[in-house]
C-alpha cells in the first residue's frame, strides 16, 4: 500500500566547501528548470512552529498518488518526477497537527513547513506564533532538553559552552561563570524560570545558583537586546525554562544516573510530573551530587570535592484564558576550594608559579575542608495570568529570593569553624507584564518591575566586611514592539528604563578612607567614627536607558539575516562600589570606588543563518564598544606585615570588543554528522591601549558523530576542542623582595598558558522496556588522552593544571 | 481581576514591611597580627637587641613600620624569643599563646641574607616533636657585616620540613630586619 520513500538529496552538497555553502547555495536557488516534463521536483524541510528545530518522520503525502514520504533527521523531504499540475500535499507528524496545502507546481519548488508540534502542551506560544523568543532580531542559541538530560551531572558554566560565544571563567572545576562574548559576572543575567537570580554574583569565585535540572531549555541571548527581562546584561542573558506541560491526564518523570571515574563520585537526578486534561500541573525534581577530591593528569587536586542538593517543585493550573503557577527552588551548594590555592604573600604566589606541579597535595578524600563555600539559594515565584479579549494578556509575578553565602577560611583559634564571609542577600520583585498582539502585523509588549534587596554581611565572622549592609531599590519599565513589514521583513525595536538606588552602611579602615581623601570628598556621609574604623552611609542613584532595535529578514526559505543594535546600561555593582581589603582566595588587595558611575554598552550584532537539508550554518559577527567599562587593574605594591601584597583598584575605562562566532552542523553522509563551533574575539582597552584582561582565546570544536536511527539510535561521536594560547593580555606582572632568595623577584601573574588540544569520546544507545520507559546508557570519555593542560579562564591554572582524562557512565530512565 | 488586586497587595505588604535595621556593629579582627617583636638576649647579659615591626591599619594603605634597637656583636650568641600581637583591640591581644597553643599548625623560619652569617635554630618543638620556633638561639655570627635577617610565621606548614622552600602552608606574617654586625 504505502511506498515509504526515506530520500536523501545528497547531490546539493557534494561539491559544496563549508565556508562557501551559503553563497553557493544562493547561485543553485536562483537556477530555475524550465522543462515542461514531468520531472519537476517538490522539496522541503518541516520544522517546529516554535523553536524551527527539523521535524523527522513527518509523513508527506500528496493526494491522488500512491507516495508517502518521511523527513530525514534533517526533517528533509522531496519529491522527483512530479508533473505540472495543482497538488494537495498532507504533512503529518506523529505529535502535531495535520496540515494541508495546495500547490501549484511549475517548476522546482523548495517550501519550509512549520507545524504545531506538542499540540497538547497548552501554552500562550499556541496563540502567538513564536513569540517564546525573547528577542527577534539576535540570535538565540538553545540548549535542548536532550543535552540537558545527557550532562545533567553539568553545571550551568560547562553546559552552555555547547554554543559558540561562550566560555567560563573558573574558580577550580566546580566554581564556573559563563562568559558571553567576553563578558561575565554582573554582565551576565541568568534567569530560572522567569526569576532573575540574584547572588553574589559580582565576584569570580561565586557560581550562579542554579540547578540546570530545573529546566527543559536553556536559551542564550547575546547581547542587552533581551529588554524584557534587563537593560543591564550587556554581556548577555541566559534562561532556563521549564518544561511545558501536557494538557491530557498523565504521570511521567525520569531518573538519571550518573558515574564519574574524576572526582570518585555520582549524581541522581528525578524528576516527576503530574499534569491533568484540565490544565493543572505539578512538577517535583531532586538532584544529588556528590564527589571527591578530582584529579589532574598527574596528581589529585586535594580539597576540590563537593556536594550539591537541588530541589524544586512546580505547581500551576494552565489554562487559555487564565492561569497560575507557583514555583520553588532551593539550592545547596558545599564546593571545596583547592588547598594549593591558598596563598597569602606574593613569595607564596612566586613558589606556585614557578613550580611545574602543585604545592601541596594530600590523600583522596570526600571531606570537603577549609577553605571551602556553602551557598544557599532558595527561590519562590508566584504568577499568575489573565487574558483580556482584544487586548492581550497580562502576568504579574512576585519573586522571593534568599541567598546564602558562607565562605570558610583556614583560621586560627576559636574562630576556626567559623565562616570568614557570612552573606545574606535578599530580594523582592514584582513583576508586571502586558503582552497584546494587535494584529499579526504588530505586537507589543510592555511591563514594569519593582525590586527590593536587602544585603546583611553577618559581623560575626570577626572578618572586616568587604560588601557592606545595604538596601537596593529597583524600578523598571521597559516597551517592545515588533513590526512585520512585509512577510520577508520584521522589525523590533524597545527601549527600557531603569532608576537604582543604593542605600549602604559601611565601615571603612581610617587609614583608607583619609589616604582616598574621602574624608574631604565625602565628610558629609560619616556616621560616626571610632578609633581605626569610620562608619559611613553611602546612598549613590542610577538613571539608565537601554534600548534595542533591530531587523529580521527572510532571504528566502533557507537563508535569514537578523541584524541588531542595542545599547545597554548597567550600575556598577556593590563590590565595584565598595571593596576595600585584602581578597585572601586572589592574594591581593582589592579597592573599589565610591564615585564609579554606569557603564554604557553599544552592541551591533549580525547573524546570517542558512538551515537547509543537512546543513546549518550561523555565523554571528559582533562588536561591542563599551564606555565607562569597569575593569580591575593592578596599581601598586602594598606592604603589610604578611609580606608583599599587588594592590588591584577598580577603574572605567572604555573598552571594545569584537569577535566572530559561528556554529556548523552538517550531516556529510548519512548517519555521520559533523559539527563545528568557533569563537573568537578581541578585547581591547581603548583609552590605555592595551589588552583587556580574562578574554577567551580562540577556540574551534570539532565533532563527528555517528547515529543509528534504526539500531537503537546507537550513536559515538568524537570531539576535538582546540583552545589556541590567548596573546592578548595587559602585564601586570610585578617584583617583589623575596627573603628566601635575597633578591626581587618577578611574580608572573599575567602570562598565558599554552594552547591545548582535547579530545572527547560519547557513546550512548537507547533501549526500550516492555512497559513504555525509554533507557538511555552513555558512556563518555572527557579528556580521552589524559592530556596535561592550564587553561588562561581558570584562576587556579598559576596552582594546578586542569582536570585530568573522566570515564563516565550515564544512565538515563523515561518513563 | 479580584485575584490580581489581593495578589498585588500581598505582595506590596511585604515590601513595606522590610524596615531598616540599626547600624551594623564595628568588626574588630581578632586574628589579624599587626605587631611582631623579637627579642634578642646577648649571652653576655648587656642590653637586648629588639627588632620589631608594627602595621596597625593591617591591609590599609600604610605600610608597616620596622625598627631595629641596636646592632649585634659577632663574639656573642643570643637568646631569642618572637612574640605576635594583635594591636587593633585594647588590651592588645598576645597572638603568641594561640600560635603555641596550636603548635602543630605553626612554624617560624628564619632566613639569613648575604652579606651576614649566623646560625639561627629553633629551640621549642611542638607537640609533635617538630620545630616550633617561637624560642630559638642565634649563635656561630660572622665578623661585622650587615644584612637581612627576615622571620616567617607559616601557618599549617607540613612537619616535618626541610627549611622554608618545601614548608609549603601560608604566611600568616613575614618580615625583614636590616643587621649590621660588629
Amino acid at each position: 500500500m504505502s511506498n515509504f520513500i526515506n530520500f536523501r538529496k545528497g547531490n546539493f552538497n557534494l561539491n559544496m566547501k563549508l565556508p562557501f555553502l551559503i553563497f553557493c547555495f544562493l547561485v543553485l536557488s536562483s537556477l530555475e528548470n524550465h522543462s515542461q516534463n514531468c520531472s519537476y521536483n517538490f522539496s522541503g524541510i518541516v520544522m517546529d512552529l516554535h523553536d524551527e528545530s527539523s521535524l523527522s518522520n513527518a509523513v508527506i503525502s500528496i493526494d491522488g498518488l500512491d507516495q508517502n514520504i518521511l523527513s530525514d533527521e534533517n526533517g528533509f523531504f522531496e519529491f522527483v518526477g512530479l508533473c505540472q499540475s495543482n497538488y494537495k500535499i498532507t504533512i503529518s507528524h506523529l505529535k502535531c497537527k495535520s496540515k494541508s496545502l495546495s500547490i501549484n507546481l511549475n517548476g522546482n519548488l523548495e517550501k519550509v513547513i512549520k507545524l504545531e508540534h506538542h499540540i497538547n502542551e497548552l501554552n500562550e506560544v499556541i496563540v502567538l506564533g513564536d513569540s517564546n523568543k525573547k528577542s527577534k532580531t539576535i540570535y538565540e542559541s538553545k540548549i535542548s532538553k536532550e543535552i540537558i538530560d545527557d550532562n545533567f551531572n553539568s553545571n550551568l558554566g560547562d553546559i552552555l559552552k555547547n554554543v559558540s560565544g561562550i566560555s567560563s571563567i573558573n574558580s577550580g572545576n566546580s566554581i564556573v561563570k559563563p562568559i558571553i562574548n567576553g563578558l561575565y559576572g554582573s554582565r551576565v543575567d541568568i534567569l530560572n524560570n522567569e526569576v532573575n537570580i540574584q547572588d553574589q554574583q559580582w565576584g569570580i569565585e561565586h557560581a550562579p545558583s542554579i540547578d540546570i535540572n530545573s529546566a527543559a531549555n536553556i536559551y542564550v541571548i547575546k547581547g542587552a537586546g533581551a529588554l524584557q527581562y534587563s537593560g543591564s546584561a550587556i554581556g548577555g542573558i541566559v534562561i532556563a525554562e521549564p518544561s511545558k506541560n501536557l494538557l491530557k491526564d498523565s504521570l511521567y518523570g525520569k531518573t538519571l544516573m550518573y558515574g564519574g571515574s574524576n572526582g570518585k563520585g555520582g549524581s541522581l537526578m528525578s524528576k516527576l510530573t503530574r499534569t491533568y486534561e484540565n490544565g493543572w500541573f505539578s512538577t517535583l525534581q531532586g538532584t544529588l551530587k556528590r564527589f571527591g577530591d578530582f584529579n589532574a593528569p598527574d596528581y589529585i587536586m586535594s580539597n576540590t570535592g563537593f556536594i550539591d542538593k537541588s530541589a524544586s517543585f512546580q505547581i500551576g493550573l494552565n489554562r487559555f484564558n487564565y492561569g497560575f503557577e507557583f514555583f520553588l527552588s532551593s539550592v545547596n551548594n558545599e564546593i571545596g576550594i583547592l588547598s594549593a590555592s591558598h596563598l597569602h604573600t606574593a613569595g607564596d604566589q612566586i613558589r606556585a608559579i614557578n613550580s611545574d606541579s602543585i604545592l601541596y597535595v594530600d590523600e583522596f578524600t570526600y571531606n570537603i575542608n577549609a577553605p571551602k563555600q556553602k551557598v544557599t539559594h532558595n527561590l519562590i515565584k508566584s504568577k499568575i495570568y489573565k487574558r483580556f479579549q482584544g487586548f492581550g494578556k497580562a502576568t504579574l509575578q512576585y519573586h522571593f529570593q534568599n541567598n546564602k553565602r558562607l565562605e570558610f577560611d583556614i583560621r586560627r583559634g576559636i574562630n576556626k569553624n567559623t565562616a570568614s564571609t557570612d552573606l545574606r542577600l535578599k530580594t523582592h520583585t514584582l513583576i508586571i507584564d502586558f503582552d497584546s498582539s494587535f494584529s499579526d502585523k504588530f505586537d507589543f509588549k510592555f511591563g514594569i518591575k519593582g525590586e527590593f534587596q536587602n544585603n546583611f554581611p553577618n559581623p560575626e565572622t570577626g572578618v572586616r566586611r568587604i560588601i557592606p549592609d545595604y538596601d537596593k531599590y529597583d524600578f523598571g519599565s521597559y516597551v517592545i514592539s515588533n513590526i512585520k513589514l512585509n512577510k520577508n521583513w520584521l522589525l523590533e525595536g524597545g527601549i527600557r528604563f531603569d532608576y537604582s538606588k543604593i542605600d549602604a552602611l559601611k565601615y571603612y579602615r581610617k587609614s583608607f578612607w583619609e589616604f582616598r581623601n574621602y574624608n574631604k570628598i565625602y565628610k558629609n556621609i560619616v556616621v560616626k567614627e571610632l578609633s581605626n574604623q569610620v562608619l559611613t552611609n553611602p546612598k549613590r542613584n542610577f538613571n539608565n536607558l537601554s534600548t534595542t532595535i533591530g531587523l529580521s529578514k527572510k532571504i528566502n526559505i533557507f537563508n535569514s539575516l537578523l541584524l541588531n543594535y542595542s545599547i545597554g546600561s548597567r550600575a556598577p555593582n556593590p563590590s565595584e562600589l565598595f571593596s576595600e581589603g585584602l581578597h585572601h582566595s586572589s592574594a591581593r588587595i582589592e579597592l573599589g570606588d565610591l564615585s564609579f558611575s554606569s557603564e554604557k554598552s553599544h552592541k551591533v550584532g549580525l547573524t546570517l543563518s542558512h538551515i537547509k537539508n543537512n546543513v546549518r550554518i550561523t555565523f554571528n559577527p559582533y562588536i561591542n564598544s563599551i564606555t565607562d567599562f569597569i575593569f580591575i587593574n593592578p596599581t601598586e605594591i602594598q606592604q603589610t606585615v604578611r609580606g608583599s601584597f599587588q594592590v588591584w583598584e577598580y577603574m572605567q575605562t572604555n573598552a571594545r570588543i569584537w569577535g566572530i562566532d559561528s556554529d556548523i552542523n552538517y550531516n556529510f553522509i548519512e548517519k555521520f554528522t559533523l559539527k563545528s563551533q568557533i569563537s573568537f574575539l578581541k578585547g581591547i582597552d581603548t583609552t590605555n591601549e592595551e589588552p583587556l584582561i580574562n578574554m577567551p582565546p580562540l577556540n574551534f570544536k570539532n565533532e563527528i558523530s555517528y547515529v543509528n536511527p534504526k539500531f537503537h539510535n546507537f550513536l559515538l561521536s568524537i570531539q576535538s576542542d582546540y583552545t589556541f594560547k590567548q596573546n592578548d593580555f595587559p602585564n601586570n606582572n610585578f617584583e617583589v623582595f623575596v627573603p628566601t632568595t635575597g633578591k626581587m623577584e618577578l611574580v608572573d601573574v599575567s602570562s598565558s598558558p599554552e594552547a591545548y588540544h582535547l579530545l572527547n569520546f560519547r557513546s550512548s544507545i537507547d533501549l526500550s522496556t516492555e512497559n513504555k520507559s525509554k533507557i538511555k546508557i552513555g558512556l563518555s570519555i572527557n579528556n580521552l588522552l589524559d592530556k596535561s593542560y592550564k587553561n588562561y579562564l581558570n584562576r587556579m591554572r598559576n596552582y594546578s593544571h586542569d582536570l585530568g582524562r573522566n570515564i563516565m557512565l550515564n544512565i538515563n530512565v523515561n518513563y | 481581576m479580584k485575584k490580581l488586586y489581593t495578589y498585588a497587595l500581598i505582595s506590596s505588604l511585604i515590601f513595606v514591611s522590610c524596615s531598616k535595621d540599626d547600624d551594623p556593629v564595628a568588626v574588630n579582627e581578632e586574628e589579624v597580627i599587626t605587631t611582631m617583636i623579637v627579642t634578642l638576649v646577648p649571652s653576655d647579659a648587656s642590653t637586648n637587641v629588639t627588632l620589631k615591626t608594627q602595621d596597625l591599619d593591617g591591609d590599609g594603605p600604610n605600610a608597616p613600620v620596622v625598627t631595629v634597637s641596636g646592632n649585634l656583636k659577632a663574639s656573642l650568641t643570643y637568646a631569642g624569643s618572637v612574640k605576635f600581637l594583635n594591636e587593633t583591640t585594647t588590651p592588645a591581644e598576645d597572638i603568641t599563646e594561640e600560635v603555641e597553643e596550636e603548635s602543630n599548625d605553626h612554624q617560624v623560619f628564619y632566613t639569613v641574607g648575604s652579606g651576614i652569617t649566623m646560625n639561627v635554630v629553633s629551640t621549642n618543638n611542638d607537640s609533635g616533636g617538630n620545630p616550633l620556633g617561637t624560642k630559638f638561639k642565634i649563635d656561630n655570627i660572622s665578623s661585622a657585616g650587615s644584612g637581612k635577617l627576615t622571620f616567617t610565621l607559616r601557618h599549617k606548614p607540613k612537619k616535618p620540613n626541610t627549611g622554608l622552600a618545601d614548608a609549603g602552608g601560608d604566611t600568616d606574617i613575614e618580615a625583614t630586619f636590616d643587621i649590621v654586625i660588629e
